[in-house]
């Protein structure tokens, strides 16, 4: 028997949601029983959540998975020799060679699920770091070229091109300088930002250095939502050890450049992922959204020009500074360069993380990704870009995951999120969620949205009550004039963008809205 | 609907806001993390400590009330011994949380959003935990659980309850 076999149970929380801790810990024990040395590493997760949690020895052949296991497998696995990569019913042979996995382009995500999140030296073993060393020896406004030549647009919904932004930035005179990230993902269907954070956390802190460098910042703030403690955990551990190490504080490896990291926890508003409301938060203010202009990179946070980006761009630049930005941009189509973390979830048989080239059709994610719906019907429809996206049916699964794709068909990439509904979902019912969401959670600031919101979900009620009796042609042109105004006289996207999933929904399903395909 | 009571004399909330003033004094827009400190340690932001906190922050107090109001986390008055919060967006509806809800309600004895008499437990609604993809999720006293039913929950809980 080898002196000490490496064993892999992943610390990310949907694997402890699905009983990771237990399995560890019985995995100690029973080695322990029969006198086996284990060297337990707590990874992050490859995002094959549908094998969470997914357990990987290292072999002489590379790693091998077994999942998803619970802990009385433990036992059984032991008995099959899983520590020489034993055959085993729950086995799936070398992770790498897992289809779902092997015809992905993990860039952002290349550690996420190989490495401990809290050990830097992994970090560094596995090419991290290597962008901010470049980087510490270009000047500002090569850094900045590096970004807007890798064609890399803002991850967290909006698609703005990142290094127009920071060059802004950059070409201003200002005392002092912000990075904020903005970790509020509040998307349902998304969880790439705290994959991130969780699973990769020093990517992230690279990342927003190197922004620093490249507009003259020397203070970054992480907003962080209060719904993801295991993440607030992780990072702050990590922001330690980068702070010890000398990745992070008054003098960043030597170099004479200064930059501070702090994390800020939201407090569990919806519009705080809204740039301006994020940067009211931080100056610890209600999370009312501002008007634009002025823009945050002229005047945002405490008033100074501030970068403000989603943890996914952030979280891409250090590779595009290691590799280059035409390294990054030789990915993807169109305009819409460089891969796209995509986030499979809802009433689907394999959910998970799927880093891909842009271009890549829904049909494709749904089906051979996926697997079609967790409950085995039809899948009706498919939301994508969280609680603002548009609803598609069937008919449009053939579309490619790529900005202006989208949007010709009325809908939006958002930060990546597709939740699946099989035959069972009553697209009425989700429209008027859509409302009652933007009434919770609208900051107040705007008539169209605050309003507007509360009417909506009213009118959409008396819809559903009524609905049985036939088609509603007066509350429906209500409902559209309604719709029309939130989305042109919005302050903000909640407000502006609410439209998009009743309209996609009233649009593609009339039925469940008491109309009958034949009298449209 | 019960509200509970604050979990420790007016004496000692002030001496823990003054704790926490003393720690964050200098921070620049301190009022947020000011007041997770305070109910992260009291359960609750008491009504009473908005005039304390004000002061501190050279702010108004009806721009202290403004915030704390605002923000769905900050309570006035404290939890149950247990929180269970459920998700309740697209995707855990997607794998159909509406019906869990509505049957836990049921087993639990308390709606959506309210506490239980005995203050045994809060039963909350939450927007998102980023388990999307292994609805419906779950969040009991900060602990993360996926692909819940109520037959589960319901034995996390008594679980918790016996630990108690």
């Amino acid at each position: 028997m080898n002196p000490s076999i490496t064993v892999y149970v992943p610390r990310d929380v949907t694997a402890l949601s699905l009983g990771a801790d237990k399995v560890a810990k019985a995995l100690v024990t029973e080695a322990a029983a029969r006198g086996i040395e284990l060297n337990l590493v707590r990874n992050g997760s490859r995002g094959l959540f549908w094998l969470e949690p997914l357990v990987e020895v290292a072999t002489s052949a590379g790693r091998v998975a077994y999942g998803p296991v619970k802990a009385r497998d433990v036992a059984g696995l032991f008995e099959a020799g899983f520590l020489e990569g034993g055959a085993h019913p729950l086995g799936h042979g070398l992770t790498e060679e897992i289809e779902y996995l092997k015809r992905q382009e993990r860039l952002t995500f290349a550690r996420a699920g190989i490495t401990d999140p809290l050990s830097l030296d992994d970090y560094i073993a596995h090419d991290g770091y290597r962008g901010l060393r470049r980087a510490l020896g270009m000047t500002p406004e090569a850094i900045v070229a590096e970004v807007t030549e890798s064609g890399l647009r803002g991850r967290g919904g909006a698609a703005f091109p990142t290094g127009i932004k920071w060059r802004t930035v950059l070409g201003c005179e200002a005392t002092q300088k912000y990075i904020v990230c903005n970790a509020d993902e509040g998307d349902s269907g998304t969880f790439s930002d705290r994959m991130v954070m969780e699973d990769d956390p020093f990517v992230l802190i690279e990342g927003m250095t190197i922004a620093g460098l490249a507009v003259g910042a020397t203070v970054g703030y992480i907003y962080l939502r209060s719904e993801y403690p295991h993440a607030e955990a992780v990072l702050k551990a990590a922001i330690a050890s980068a702070n010890a190490a000398g990745y992070l504080g008054d003098d960043l490896l030597g170099s004479g450049h200064a930059f501070h990291l702090e994390l800020r926890r939201g407090a569990g508003a919806y519009i705080c992922g809204e740039e301006t409301a994020l940067l009211e938060s931080v100056e610890g203010k209600r999370g009312t959204v501002r008007p634009k202009p002025p823009l945050p990179a002229i005047e945002g946070l405490f008033g100074k020009p501030t970068v403000i980006n989603n943890v996914i761009s952030l979280a891409s630049v250090p590779i595009i500074l290691d590799k280059g930005g035409a390294y990054y941009k030789d990915y993807g189509m169109g305009r819409s360069l460089g891969t796209l973390p995509i986030q499979l979830t809802g009433n689907i048989a394999r959910g998970g993380l799927i880093e891909k080239a842009f271009g890549i059709t829904l049909r494709e994610l749904l089906y051979e990704y996926g697997g079609g719906s967790a409950s085995g019907r039809p899948i009706r429809a498919v939301q994508v870009g969280g609680p603002l996206g548009a609803y598609l049916p069937e008919s449009q699964f053939d579309t490619p995951l790529d900005y202006e794709a989208f949007a010709a068909l009325g809908a939006v990439l958002g930060h990546g999120g597709i939740v699946v509904f099989d035959d069972t979902v009553d697209m009425a019912d989700m429209a008027r969620y859509a409302m009652e969401f933007c009434a919770v959670e609208s900051c107040g600031k705007c008539t169209p949205c605050r309003i507007g919101s509360t009417r909506g979900e009213e009118l959409l009620d008396q819809i559903i009550v009524a609905r049985s009796e036939g088609p509603q042609p007066g509350r429906i042109e209500l409902l559209k004039s309604l719709c029309d105004t939130m989305l042109g006289a919005s302050l903000c996207a909640l407000g502006g963008m609410t439209p998009y999933p009743v309209m996609s929904a009233l649009n593609h399903f009339p039925e469940d809205f008491g109309d009958s395909a034949e009298a449209r | 609907m019960a509200i509970l009571p604050q979990r420790f004399a007016p004496d000692q909330c002030q001496a823990v806001a003054r704790e926490v003033f003393a720690a964050r004094r200098g921070q620049p827009g301190a009022l947020l993390p000011i007041l997770h400190d305070i109910q992260d340690r009291l359960g609750a932001v008491p009504p009473d400590l908005l005039p304390m906190i004000a002061e501190e922050l050279c702010l108004s107090r009806a721009e202290v009330h403004g915030v704390v109001s605002f923000y769905h986390d900050f309570r006035a008055s404290p939890p149950g011994r247990h929180v269970l919060k459920l998700c309740q967006a697209e995707a855990c509806q997607s794998m159909g949380v509406k019906t869990l809800t509505a049957e836990l309600e049921q087993r639990l004895g308390v709606s959506l959003g309210e506490t239980l008499e005995d203050g045994s437990l809060s039963f909350e609604a939450v927007y998102c935990l980023g388990n999307c993809a292994c609805a419906p999720s779950a969040m009991l006293n900060g602990e993360l659980h996926g692909r819940v039913d109520a037959e589960e929950l319901m034995a996390l809980l008594a679980e918790q309850e016996t630990l108690a």
